[in-house]
Order: structure tokens, then C-alpha cells, then sequence
């Protein structure tokens, strides 16, 4: 099973790489941009998806500081 | 006093580290893939881009074999001090609370900083006037302290900020100035600054950091009684 983890720093903790992003878009003519934020893509195959959670918790992300949400691919999700 | 310096593949501070330990006691390399800690009387986890800091700094160095014993060393009371990637390493295990993220100013900033020693009663600082200043390098790119408002709290209430920038040199963005934080136990410090690289007047700006090794082996050997704040932990 091919899985696709998104992890984002949580809500209310400052993110530099997100405020840079923010800056650089108005200087290149794009108006309009408000919040930006930049996390990670972790995409997997996996012969349990039951383990995911487990996974996300314990090394692919760090629930102190980050949030994840997992998608499922093949269709299935 | 016999000081153990761990190497992941990626530390690049572990020669500073046992340059510096060797200044107070005895000091060996330890390897990340051996689980036996020699011995040791104190563990340095030292500076460095542990597995190239891949996911995030400290995250795999965390399940490295010789953490194991590491962990189970820091649990029984026995003395971790964890400088810049050690101190990223042993919030990702647990043994110490909060985590290190991207530097406010977003680049990898190398400067000379001043700390100020909030507690010199622990076995990291007791040759420290409370209150002292120290002069000693940082140079990374994932060094800004942070714990949610509560946790900040208890750790401030409990006494496990031990060392903190001096005004105008938190680069960092870390919250509350913090530079340092020890367990709840204070048998295991994590600093962001690097301590070994302030041992010699001559290519160290200052020789303030080894005041942290003096420190270490000066304390008795049998640390687990002899914590910070209440030692429940």
C-alpha cells in the first residue's frame, strides 16, 4: 500500500522557512499571498497501514512541534 | 572521572569534546553502534550533523544502539551532557523536554555568544558563580528552544533553566533566552552553544566553557541522589 504522510509545523509555532516564502512571493508580483507555512512530504510503501500512526509518532514526525495527516493512495484513500 | 564521547556517523565535535574532557579526567571515543558505555562516568553526546540530521537533527541519531545504553545510563542517574546536535539528540529521546527548531533568522549563524548562568548548582555548573557570565561560540542552523507555555512554565518554576543568552545575544530566537535546560532529575544538560570549543584562550576567544567539564569532574560519582529541584524524575 502506497502512503503519502504531510507534516506541518503546528499551528502558532513561528515558521521561518514559511515567512520567507511569504516575503518572496509579493516581490516576484504575486499579490495577495497571506498565510504560508512549509512542512514535509513523506511518501511510502507500506505492507500494514494499521502501523502508520506508530510511525508518524515515533520518527516521522515530532507530535511536539508538528502535526501529520495520512492519505492512503492506490485509489483507496 | 571517566568521560565517554559518543560518534555517530555525521558528529564533526567529538575531537573538541574529548580534547576537552581530557583537560579534567579520562576520555574514549564511543562508537553509535556498540551498546557498551566502558565504563564511563559521564557521556558526552556531542555537536555535529548525526545521519546528515536527515528527517530531522537528532531523530535517527536517537535510535542509534548506543542511545539505548545512553538512555538507560541518564535514567539510573548517571551524568549526559548534550552540546548542540547532542542537545537535539537527547530531546528527541525524551531526556530532555521541549525541542530545537529552525533558527528565527532562518541561516546558519556562527558567533560568539554570552550566557548567563541561571543555576550553578547543578553538576554541570557548581563551579559557576550563580549569576556568571560565559563567553562561548554557537554555530548552528536548528538552535531556537522550544516548549509550549506550560512546559516553559514548569521548567522555569522547577529550576531546569541553567543557562540562558545574555540580553542581545539570543540569534536564536529561542524562547524565554533559553540556552540550556536540564531534567527534572538535573543529571542531563542539552546546550545549543559549544562549551568544548571555549577551552583555550588562544583559538577559543575564552577558556569559559571549560568551567562545564570542571564541573562534571568534580561531582561525586554516584550522581543519582544529588539532583536539581525535587529528583522525582
Amino acid at each position: 500500500m502506497r502512503a503519502r504522510v504531510l507534516i506541518r509545523p503546528k499551528a502558532g509555532i513561528l515558521d521561518p522557512q514559511g515567512e520567507a516564502v511569504k516575503r518572496a512571493l509579493p516581490a516576484l508580483g504575486f499579490d495577495g499571498v497571506g498565510d504560508v507555512r512549509v512542512g514535509r512530504l513523506v511518501e511510502l510503501d507500506v505492507a500494514d497501514p494499521a502501523q502508520l500512526q506508530a510511525m508518524c509518532e515515533k520518527l516521522l514526525a515530532n507530535p511536539l512541534v508538528e502535526d501529520y495527516e495520512l492519505q492512503l493512495l492506490d485509489g483507496s484513500a | 572521572m571517566k568521560f565517554g564521547v559518543i560518534q555517530f556517523p555525521g558528529s564533526c565535535d567529538e575531537v573538541d569534546a574529548l580534547a576537552a574532557a581530557a583537560r579534567v579526567g579520562e576520555a574514549a571515543l564511543l562508537w553509535h553502534g556498540d551498546r557498551d558505555l566502558r565504563g564511563a562516568d559521564a557521556i558526552i553526546v556531542p555537536g555535529g550533523f548525526s545521519y546528515g540530521d536527515y528527517l530531522r537533527a537528532g531523530a535517527i541519531a536517537r535510535f542509534a544502539p548506543v542511545m539505548e545504553s545512553v538512555i538507560a545510563f541518564a535514567r539510573d542517574g548517571g551524568l549526559v551532557l548534550g552540546i548542540c546536535n547532542g542537545f537535539q539528540v537527547l530531546c528527541e529521546a525524551g531526556l530532555l523536554p521541549g525541542a530545537l527548531l529552525g533558527n528565527a533568522n532562518r541561516r546558519f549563524t556562527s558567533r560568539q555568544v554570552a550566557l548567563r548562568v541561571e543555576r550553578a548548582d547543578t553538576p554541570f555548573t557548581r563551579t559557576c558563580a550563580p549569576g556568571a557570565r560565559l563567553s562561548i561560540p554557537a554555530k548552528h542552523a536548528c538552535g531556537r528552544y522550544y516548549a509550549d507555555e506550560l512546559t516553559l512554565d514548569a521548567l522555569q518554576a522547577r529550576g531546569q533553566v541553567v543557562l540562558r543568552y545574555a540580553p542581545g545575544h539570543n540569534f536564536n530566537g529561542s524562547l524565554r533566552d533559553i540556552a540550556g535546560v536540564c531534567n527534572e532529575a538535573g543529571n542531563v544538560l542539552g546546550l545549543m552553544p559549544h562549551p568544548e570549543h571555549a577551552v583555550d584562550e588562544l583559538v577559543g576567544g575564552s577558556a569559559d566553557g571549560l568551567a562545564l567539564f570542571q564541573s562534571i569532574a568534580r561531582t561525586p560519582q554516584a550522581p543519582a541522589a544529588g539532583g536539581v529541584g525535587a529528583g522525582a524524575g
